[in-house]
This record gives C-alpha cells, sequence and structure tokens, in this order.
C-alpha cells in the first residue's frame, strides 16, 4: 500500500522545482511575453546553484546563485526580444538550448561530486519547499491586490493601451523576464541540490517544458499553478510508486497522464468562452507579441 | 460632492485669448522620416469651449494631440497650459499637469474590470472600493451609468468609451482631447456624449474635439482649427459655415459634386429568398428570413444600427456562410452553396467591413492583399503559381486608380491609414469588374475626400452595369447612393422603397425599434 506520510513529502519534492518554474513563467506570460526558454534558465541554475552550494557547503547560498544566474541568462532573451525586438519564440528556444549547452560545458567538472546535505524544515518538508508554497499567495495578491501587479497585468493585456497611458511597457517585462528567469533558477536548483543531490548533464530532463505547459493549464492563475504543479508532481510520484509495488500500468501511459489533462483543461477552457461569453479568461491579450512605441 | 473641480475664475476675465487660453501651442513642428507631420502650428483654446481640430486623414491633427497628451515630443515650437509652459515627457507628466485623452481606438484592457482600467490611467488611484465609490458617483453625476465591477470585454462600444471618459473626469482635466469619438457610436450615444461634453465645458474644461464629421462639428463646436499638410489653414466658426465650406478648407479646393447620372436599372442580377442563418456566435445576430433583388445599375441601400446582422448579412452575401440550396441566384445561377471564391469567379464580390484583418491581411503586402481576392478573377495565380508580376500590376493599377496614399505595392497593409485602405479594399473590388459588389461600412472613418471618391466609384460601378449592395449605419451616405433603401432590425429586411421622395421621418418608421436609432436621427 501507498504511505501517506512518504507520498506527501515526495508528491511536494517532485512539484516544487516545476511549482517556482512555473510561477516565474506566469508572470513572464501576464506581462504578454511568452519565454520558451524556462528549460534552459533551468538547467543554468541547476548547475550554479550546485556548484555554489559544492564551494561554500551552504545550500541556501546556492539557491541564491542559482535566482541570480537564471536572471542573468534570462537577460539575454529580454535583450533579444525587448530591445532588439526578436521573435520570442525563436529567441526562447535558443535560450532553452544556449542553456543547456553552456550547462554542460561548464557542469563537466561538478560529475560525480555530492551536493552538501540540506537540513529537513516544518513537517519534514524543506526551507524552499515552503517558499514555494508561499510564493504562490504572494503572487496571487501581487497580480491582483497590488499596482505594480495591475500595471504588469495591464502591460501584458493591451501594451498599446499600457503605453498610452503611459505606463513603461518595455521595462515592466524586462522585469518579470528577470524574475522569471530567478525563479526558474530557483527550480532547477531544487533538482541538482535538494532532488538528486548531484550534476548530471541535461538533468533537468523536461521539466521547464512541463512548467510551460502548467502556466496554461492553470489558465493564468497563481492557484491554478499549484494545482497543476501537483498534479503533474503527483503523477510522477504515483508512477514512480506504481512501478516500484510492480502494478501492471505501462509506465507510458502513466507518464502521459498530465499532459492528457493539460490537454482536457485547454478543451473545457476554450468550450467555455465559446459558450458562456465570460471573459477574462484565457491568455493575456498581448501574449507572445513584441511592443514596438513610435515617438 | 467631494469632486472638486478647479475654481480659477481669472481665466475668463482678460480679453486677448493668449493670456486666458488653458492650452496654447505656438509654432508646434514635428518631422517623421520622409514626412513633415506637424509644421508652425499655432493656435489656441480658451476655457469652456469645444474646439474641434478639423482635417483629412494625415492632416497631422493626431501627431498634434499626442505631443499635447506627452506620447510624441515635439520638435520645435512652444506649447503653453494655463499660462505654464507644457513639454510633458510622458502621459503621466501631460496627465498631472490638467491634460486627459480619450483614444480613437479605445485604450481599454478587455480582461480587466472597469475600476480597473481607471485605476491603471490614474497617477495615484485611491484604494479599490473608494476608487469604485467615485466612479459610480461621478458617473451618475454626468448620466453616464456604469458597474466598475464589469469586464470591458462585456461592455458595448458606447459603454467602452464611458469608461474613457469616466477615467479621463476623475482626474479634473483642464483640457480634454477627444480623438474621433463617436465614430464607434450609435446616434443618441452620440448625443448622450455631447450633452456630457457641454456639461464640462459649462464648468470650464477646455474640450479639444478631433473629428472628421462635419454635421457634427457644426452642431456642438464653439470654434474650430483646420488642419491641412500638417499646417494651420486658419480657424473658423463652424456653426457660420456650412458643411461644403468647412469639407473645401479641409481639403483645399471645392469638393467634387456626387454624379448620379447616367444609370439605367436592367435586369434583375442577384436575388436571395428567405435565407435565414443562425447567429454564429454568442455577439452575433441571427438573419430571419432575408429577400432581396439586385438590379443591373441600381445601388440597394441597407440601413440599421451596428449590431442588427449587417455583418451576417454581408457573410450570407460573400460565402462566408452557406445557405438553403436555392436562396442565392446570380443571373439565375445557384450560388447557395458555393463559397467565396466560386462566388468571386461568378460575379459577386464582397467587401467586409472590418478592413484589418477581415477584408486585408495587416502584415501582408498590397500586392499580396490584391491576391486574396483576385488571385482567381484576375487570373494572378496559374496551375498554382503566383504571377507576381500581374499581381503587382494590378495592385499599382488600384493604388493608381483610387489614389491610394502608399510608397508602392509592396508596403504592409497596416501601415495605410484607415482612409487609405479603405480606398485600396473598395478599389480592388471594383477593379475586378463585379457583377454584383456588396460592401458593408464603405467609408466608415473615412475622411470627407476618400468618402467621396469611394461613393463615387461605386456609382461609376452601376452606371457599368453592375448592382451594389451598400450597407451602412450612415443614412446620409444612403440616401446619398441608393435608388431603393431597406432597413435591417434585428436580423429583419424590410421591404425595400425608392430613396426618392423618401423622408427621414419614414425612414425613421421602417428602422422602428432599431434601439431608437429612428428618434435619434428625425
Amino acid at each position: 500500500m501507498i504511505d501517506l506520510t512518504t507520498l506527501i513529502p515526495m508528491l511536494m519534492a517532485a512539484s516544487t522545482p516545476i511549482l517556482f518554474a512555473a510561477l516565474g513563467e506566469l508572470i513572464v506570460e501576464r506581462a504578454g511575453v511568452l519565454n520558451l526558454g524556462v528549460e534552459g534558465m533551468m538547467i543554468v541554475g541547476a548547475l550554479a546553484g550546485f556548484a555554489t552550494a559544492v564551494a561554500t557547503g551552504n545550500p541556501y547560498l546556492g539557491f541564491v546563485a542559482a535566482a541570480v544566474a537564471g536572471a542573468a541568462v534570462s537577460m539575454v532573451f529580454a535583450l533579444l526580444t525587448q530591445v532588439l525586438l526578436a521573435n520570442q519564440v525563436a529567441s526562447g528556444l535558443a535560450l532553452t538550448m544556449f542553456g543547456l549547452g553552456l550547462a554542460a560545458l561548464f557542469g563537466k567538472a561538478y560529475e560525480g561530486i555530492k551536493a552538501p546535505a540540506m537540513g529537513p524544515g516544518p513537517l519534514g518538508l524543506n526551507w524552499i519547499v515552503w517558499l514555494g508554497l508561499a510564493s504562490v499567495p504572494a503572487i496571487w495578491w501581487f497580480l491582483n491586490r497590488t499596482r505594480p501587479g495591475l500595471i504588469l497585468r495591464g502591460v501584458g493585456e493591451n501594451h498599446d493601451a499600457a503605453h498610452g497611458l503611459g505606463h513603461p511597457v518595455r521595462r515592466v517585462r524586462t522585469g518579470a523576464i528577470a524574475f522569471g528567469g530567478a525563479m526558474a533558477g530557483i527550480g532547477g536548483a531544487f533538482i541538482s541540490i535538494a532532488i538528486v543531490l548531484q550534476w548530471t548533464e541535461g538533468m533537468t530532463a523536461g521539466a521547464g517544458w512541463i512548467a510551460l505547459a502548467i502556466v496554461v493549464f492553470s489558465n493564468w492563475t497563481a492557484p491554478g499553478v499549484l494545482a497543476g504543479a501537483w498534479l503533474f508532481g503527483g503523477v510522477t510520484v504515483l508512477q514512480l510508486r506504481l512501478q516500484a509495488a510492480g502494478v501492471a500500468v505501462p509506465v507510458q501511459l502513466l507518464s502521459m497522464a498530465p499532459y492528457l489533462a493539460t490537454i482536457l483543461v485547454l478543451v473545457l477552457i476554450s468550450a467555455r468562452q465559446k459558450f458562456s461569453r465570460r471573459a477574462g479568461l484565457g491568455a493575456p491579450g498581448s501574449l507572445g507579441q513584441n511592443f514596438h512605441a513610435l515617438r | 460632492m467631494g469632486f472638486p473641480r478647479y475654481q480659477n475664475n481669472d481665466l475668463t476675465k482678460g480679453t486677448n485669448l493668449a493670456e486666458t487660453a488653458v492650452f496654447r501651442a505656438e509654432r508646434i513642428g514635428k518631422s517623421y522620416p520622409g514626412v513633415r507631420a506637424n509644421d508652425d502650428v499655432s493656435f489656441a483654446v480658451a476655457p469652456g469651449e469645444i474646439h474641434a481640430l478639423l482635417g483629412e486623414n494625415g492632416a497631422g491633427k493626431s501627431t498634434l494631440v499626442k505631443m499635447i497628451y506627452g506620447l510624441v515630443r515635439p520638435d520645435d515650437g512652444q506649447m503653453f497650459l494655463m499660462g505654464q509652459p507644457h513639454h510633458p515627457a510622458d502621459p503621466r507628466a501631460a496627465r498631472a499637469a490638467g491634460v486627459a485623452m480619450v483614444f480613437q481606438h479605445f485604450s481599454l484592457f478587455d480582461a480587466l474590470t472597469v475600476a480597473e482600467n481607471i485605476a491603471l490611467g490614474m497617477e495615484n488611484p485611491p484604494p479599490r472600493r473608494t476608487l469604485s465609490d467615485r466612479i459610480t458617483q461621478v458617473s451618475h453625476e454626468f448620466g453616464l451609468p456604469l458597474n466598475p465591477a464589469r469586464r470591458i470585454a462585456t461592455l458595448s462600444a458606447g459603454e467602452r468609451q464611458r469608461v474613457e471618459i469616466i477615467r479621463c473626469l476623475l482626474q479634473n482635466p483642464r483640457l480634454l482631447i477627444m480623438d474621433e469619438p463617436t465614430s464607434v457610436l450609435t446616434p443618441q450615444e452620440a448625443e448622450l456624449l455631447f450633452a456630457t461634453l457641454r456639461k464640462l465645458a459649462g464648468q470650464g474644461t477646455a474640450i479639444l474635439y478631433i473629428s472628421h464629421k462635419l454635421e457634427e462639428i457644426r452642431a456642438h463646436c464653439d470654434r474650430a482649427t483646420i488642419l491641412r499638410g500638417g499646417k494651420v489653414m486658419g480657424s473658423a466658426d463652424p456653426r457660420a459655415h456650412s458643411a461644403r465650406e468647412l469639407a473645401a478648407m479641409m481639403v483645399g479646393g471645392q469638393m467634387r459634386e456626387i454624379d448620379r447620372s447616367g444609370r439605367v436599372a436592367g435586369d434583375v442580377l442577384l436575388q436571395m429568398e428567405n435565407v435565414s442563418a443562425p447567429a454564429p456566435s454568442a455577439e452575433g445576430t441571427a438573419l430571419k428570413g432575408i429577400s432581396l433583388a439586385v438590379r443591373s445599375g441600381e445601388i440597394l441601400g441597407i440601413g440599421g444600427v451596428a449590431g442588427n446582422g449587417q455583418e451576417e448579412l454581408l457573410s450570407v452575401l460573400s460565402g462566408e456562410v452557406l445557405t438553403r440550396p436555392g436562396s442565392v441566384t446570380l443571373e439565375g445561377r445557384d450560388l447557395s452553396q458555393a463559397g467565396p471564391e466560386a462566388r468571386r469567379l461568378a460575379g459577386l464580390l464582397a467587401a467586409p467591413e472590418d478592413r484589418l484583418g477581415h477584408a486585408a491581411v495587416p502584415d501582408f503586402s498590397l500586392t499580396d492583399n490584391t491576391l486574396l481576392t483576385a488571385g482567381g478573377r484576375k487570373v494572378l495565380v496559374r496551375n498554382g503559381m503566383i504571377d507576381h508580376r500581374a499581381a503587382r500590376a494590378f495592385a499599382e493599377e488600384v493604388i493608381k486608380g483610387y489614389d491610394v496614399r502608399t510608397p508602392g505595392p509592396g508596403t504592409a497593409a497596416r501601415a495605410l491609414s484607415g482612409g487609405n485602405l479603405q480606398k485600396f479594399v473598395i478599389g480592388r473590388e471594383v477593379m475586378q469588374a463585379p457583377r454584383v459588389l456588396a460592401v458593408n461600412q464603405p467609408t466608415w472613418g473615412v475622411d470627407a475626400g476618400a468618402a467621396a471618391a469611394v461613393r463615387q466609384s461605386l456609382l461609376d460601378l452601376a452606371r457599368a452595369g453592375a448592382g451594389v449592395i451598400v450597407i451602412s449605419q450612415d443614412l446620409d451616405e444612403l440616401m446619398e447612393l441608393s435608388d431603393r433603401f431597406c432597413a435591417l432590425n434585428e436580423g429583419r429586411l424590410s421591404d425595400p422603397r425608392p430613396t426618392e421622395g423618401l423622408t427621414l421621418d419614414e425612414i425613421g418608421l421602417m428602422l422602428g425599434g432599431a434601439h431608437g436609432m429612428a428618434e435619434a436621427q428625425i
């Protein structure tokens, strides 16, 4: 039988990396930017965090370094899309490949080293897990109750109107991209420092892509992101457990489940929009479009 | 009221407008690459005045107000607001100085609520609840009811404009700029707007009103400054001049008389019999038992307030929506099951209302846009291969024939002004020599000169023996063009009446129940 007292910490651990990355991407997309470079920023964060944790012996310093490194590589994307007005999809894909390559290159020296241990926090969950959970209401509050959050949503919904009202579209977006990079970096570092406890090339293994899917699944809301992260994390854990328990369900079917759930949710959302005329759901109006002001 | 208006009484003393003016521009100039958008522009707006800024598309009106609102910086010249130098670095600075602006294309956020939209346009918005209360209070004070919790996407065009106006009012502006505010409003919504503006002007706010609806300006504005080619052509009392005289000042030279002569009604070309179609979306209108016939050489006018099935009727004509077999026939041939391209080849062409996105692909060049509807009929595509030379030549022909002002056929449709793109879209269809052409709102948001050109081209097309269906909200336009008139009301089409001798009262009765458009027009 599956034991709940071990299952919940496992679920939390499995969902934390994608929770961080998806919350970051949520802010980025609500500002109207589609950054497909989440995977690249995560892997850079994973390596930077791991290296710093090993060098200092302090895993928490590792997370700080991962956030800084993730934000730093995201600035490459910001430069391309916000200053040079390059296509966001292409730039994001490039960022993913760049990040994977960069981390592989500098990661060679760290292979086979073990990460410094992280002490457990309250209820046996470490502090980074708690930080991730606390980020959900914080981001919800920021988006829905603060003026900077309102401006960010405005910029993402209609950048021309936001500019017309005097809001600095590109500055807001650059800030959002940096935040997204930092969150992705922390998420990546959680994999190397808290889950796997060592560095291996390509260790994020598509977590960044799952984070992107979760943002869509969440319908661009913070609580939705948490639900999505738990769903994906839960299925991952369940799949491992079921395999361990020798249940005869093909692994591939279980691995597919979260993606099928995402498609299902998307269908339901679009059906609801078509038939109920309710607005305010779905993607930000200016998502993925570059902004160019004529002075 | 808890909503103090400024009471600077010495504003209205003194006699010299230069001293008392709320806003004054002196020799303002602004250049863009290849264009002198504003040149040596000087004018002043007095307190309590509704001041019209008149000019054709591209005359420099929008550039001028963008400079006042801090979106664009002038190259040279001086601006003064309440006697103080006014050089806003951005819209925030302009708002802080007392300038508010209602944009031509709404600057609203569809997914956000009314209150959130208003908060985004304020410097230091009060807490949410206080703001909601103030919105409710101010909106009732001005007779513009609004629910602060509604999302913009659920509001009508008129309600959306209210949001913009309330957003401006909450800032106690000294100068309120309105950029073509009535282009999307029904007549009675426009009346409500003018009542609000009068009230505001009565409190001392200066209003700068941009429009090219001359009758509207004559009825409501105290003074007009006329711009042409970026220069001030003079200022006039719009009440002392006829619309024709004002138009002549705008265009520079006499307006061409519309020539209706030489048309002979011939055989029936297009026949629609008892066509019904379900509403395409929750916001759409279902068509109910529509029958019509268009003869050769005839223009059939279809009037009605937007949202009564105009778009749906056009899509049934264009072939985007198919109807019961036998219900749409062109010269005896059943086209009811034919799609748009087959109908074009048969000679039934259509120009929808929405220029950018429906009639033309915004990011395509004009050449590529001609291919979209003329590819088959003008044989610009052979064996699946595009004949680029022919397409370009046809695009150039349209540009030349319709005086479309653009650097060339390689320009993206998006880069054209509304009037120029409309001339191009209409020209593209007319120059394909259709048997029947259906157009929806052919001169919406188009200046007087371009509108006259578009209307004349439709008359010329009819003179050459084609049948034309004009769907429009502009009754003057329909009276000018059409031989027979029907009213479209909630998806039902009235019986046609000859336009000759038709009075506005009778039209009002035909449109009866069309959201009170009748009263507003009479």
